[in-house]
């Protein structure tokens, strides 16, 4: 059987007015559906720019990115993108934030009722059912990203994209939203690929790990399979050797391998 | 330091008091029968009502006497001035209640109240400001959406920008053969600029993260305008009707001078051939006020529309 997500040999050189800049050569990556993909790196490896690629918002300079066995090309809403920045539109309610990603992809065969629900169950799924008339503007920093979040499920997409999802987020609402990512994902089999610089996060969340080298011209380093049970809990985690094992096995390839290039 | 000393005595006073009397409610001196209602001015009501009115004073203060001082100036220009000389602010006012007192009357084209004066001036701001909406805002959004369009324009309008807005004047009475059209042509291509620009200027200022939600989204270019270009450019927009409005207002009262007929501006001029400078003062007056009231509403407006 083929791969869900397929990225062969696929590179990316962006022309800068200093020239060519290539950054990145040579990924390959096989990604299994229902699979938590965590891509960590140094800053400036590529790793933005591998998940753009998936998003469709670049095109590879070379190689071929397959999703279900059809090429990616173009952004679509099959592929819903978490952003760093919320990037919620600041003239809609939470609501309306949700509604417009629902009836993008369901308007076309459903009634407004059922587009309606289905924003609602978003909502409700990310905790945030008693502000989803308030503004973007009105709510706090961790409920917007909820929002970007429920907003991304809500498009019921074949891979789940997060950029950085939680790297704006003071440490306490990061850890409540990655256990409520971790209850999401578990609930919808949801297909993930998410950018982190944080270790504990990658591995309290991926099933693997995808280490990037340093740039230019970074590439896979080393794949990490992170074979914890789940549920995982983090305070069970915490006292796990297993768990100190492989965030071991990251800071080593992050601090010793690739630290060099980088100084 | 002598408030400080007379503050300090009654306060040693209480001290000492204090020491020696420790319950004072069952001191006899204060067994009256009926306690002493507070002042109103020491209750909460009181003391709210009295703290907005200071706040009312000090925002009122500045203004009130930069308006004294320059009604004094005007007076002492106007008595210095001689005889029959520039008319002061108590001539200046009776000649205005007399004229409000009958502000639409109408004894022909070239002699009107001064209410049906502004109307017109109103109308043709309007008129003319709306033709310069109308081409101004789609063209911005244009403008601001493909780069080549915006190189295409950028000359000319770089060239036109500058001109005084009266040196339309003759071409658009060349070509329209009539006041009317030709002063509203003048409106337009004077209030245009603004409110295209600060479109334009908008579009391309619309944060790449709230495009980026089209892109992922795939939003079809229909609802890319209507749910995130034009609500992130709204406020732009109303930058540029504010400051389009504004310049129609100015360039209204030179226009009407010289086609004539109604308006303000013409009024102006009709009052200098009678020599009627109360009237002159007054039409100032009432053109700086009506443009205040303008930008206020406008302000307010643009308010409304920001979506922060």
């Amino acid at each position: 059987m083929h791969p869900y997500l397929h990225i062969e040999n696929a590179s990316m050189v962006f022309d800068t007015r200093k020239g060519k800049f290539v950054a990145l050569t040579d990924i390959h990556l096989k990604v299994e559906q229902g699979e938590f993909i965590a891509l960590i790196g140094h800053s400036g490896c590529g790793k933005s720019t591998l998940l753009n690629l998936v998003a469709g918002l670049l095109d590879p300079t070379d190689g071929v990115l397959l999703l279900n066995d059809r090429e990616i090309k173009g952004p679509g809403p099959d592929r819903a993108m978490v952003f760093q920045s919320h990037s919620l539109l600041p003239w809609l309610t939470c609501f309306g934030n949700v509604y417009l990603a629902v009836e993008r992809v369901f308007g076309a065969k459903e009634s407004k009722k059922q587009l309606k629900a289905r924003t609602e169950a978003a909502l409700e799924r990310v905790h945030l059912a008693h502000a989803m008339h308030k503004y973007p503007h009105e709510i706090s920093g961790g409920m917007k990203q909820r929002v970007g979040i429920a907003r991304a499920l809500a498009m019921e997409p074949k891979l789940l994209l997060m950029d950085e999802p939680f790297g704006a987020l003071d440490a306490l609402t990061r850890a409540s939203l990655q256990d409520e990512l971790m209850r999401i994902v578990q609930e919808t089999h949801a297909t993930t690929l998410m950018v982190t610089h944080d270790v504990d996060e990658a591995v309290l969340l991926a099933d693997r790990i995808v280490m990037m080298t340093n740039g230019p011209a970074a590439t896979i380093g080393q794949i990490l399979d992170v074979d914890l049970p789940r549920p995982r809990d983090r305070l069970a985690l915490a006292e796990d050797a297993r768990y100190h094992h492989l965030r071991h096995a990251v800071l080593e390839f992050l601090y010793q391998k690739q630290l060099k290039k980088a100084a | 330091m002598s408030a400080v000393t007379l503050d300090e005595r009654p306060l040693k006073e209480l001290m000492t008091a204090a020491d020696t009397e420790p319950i004072p409610a069952s001191s006899p001196a204060h067994a009256s029968p009926r306690p002493r209602a507070t002042p109103w001015l020491q209750t909460e009501q009181g003391r709210a009502f009295s703290a907005s009115v200071g706040r009312l004073l000090r925002a009122g203060l500045p203004p009130t006497i930069g308006i004294g001082l320059f009604l004094l100036l005007w007076q002492l220009v106007s008595v210095s001035s001689g005889e029959p000389g520039l008319p002061g602010p108590a001539r200046t006012w009776e000649a205005a209640v007399a004229l409000i007192a009958d502000p639409f009357y109408d004894n022909g084209p070239n002699d009107m109240g001064i209410g049906w004066n502004i109307l017109h001036s109103l109308y043709r701001v309007g008129a003319g400001f709306g033709l310069a909406a109308l081409i101004g805002i789609p063209l911005g959004f244009m403008i601001g959406r493909f780069a080549f369009l915006s190189g295409m324009m950028a000359p000319i309008i770089s060239l036109l920008r500058p001109v005084s807005p009266l040196a339309w004047l003759p071409i658009g009475l060349y070509v329209f053969k009539e006041t009317e059209p030709a002063s509203l042509w003048v409106i337009f291509i004077s209030s245009i600029w603004p409110i295209l620009l600060n479109t334009a200027a908008g579009v391309t200022r619309v944060p790449q993260d709230y495009m980026n939600v089209a892109r992922v989204l795939n939003l079809p270019e229909w609802k890319v305008f209507t749910r995130i270009l034009f609500p992130a450019v709204l406020p732009h927009m109303m930058t540029g009707i504010r400051l389009s409005i504004g310049v129609a207002w100015l360039v209204i009262v030179a226009a009407e001078m010289l086609t004539g007929g109604t308006g303000l501006g013409f009024w102006v001029w009709d009052e200098w051939n009678n020599l009627n400078v109360e009237h002159i003062i007054i039409a100032i007056f009432v053109v700086g006020i009506v443009g205040l009231l303008l930008e206020q509403t406008l302000m307010w407006l643009a308010k409304r529309f920001d979506y922060l």
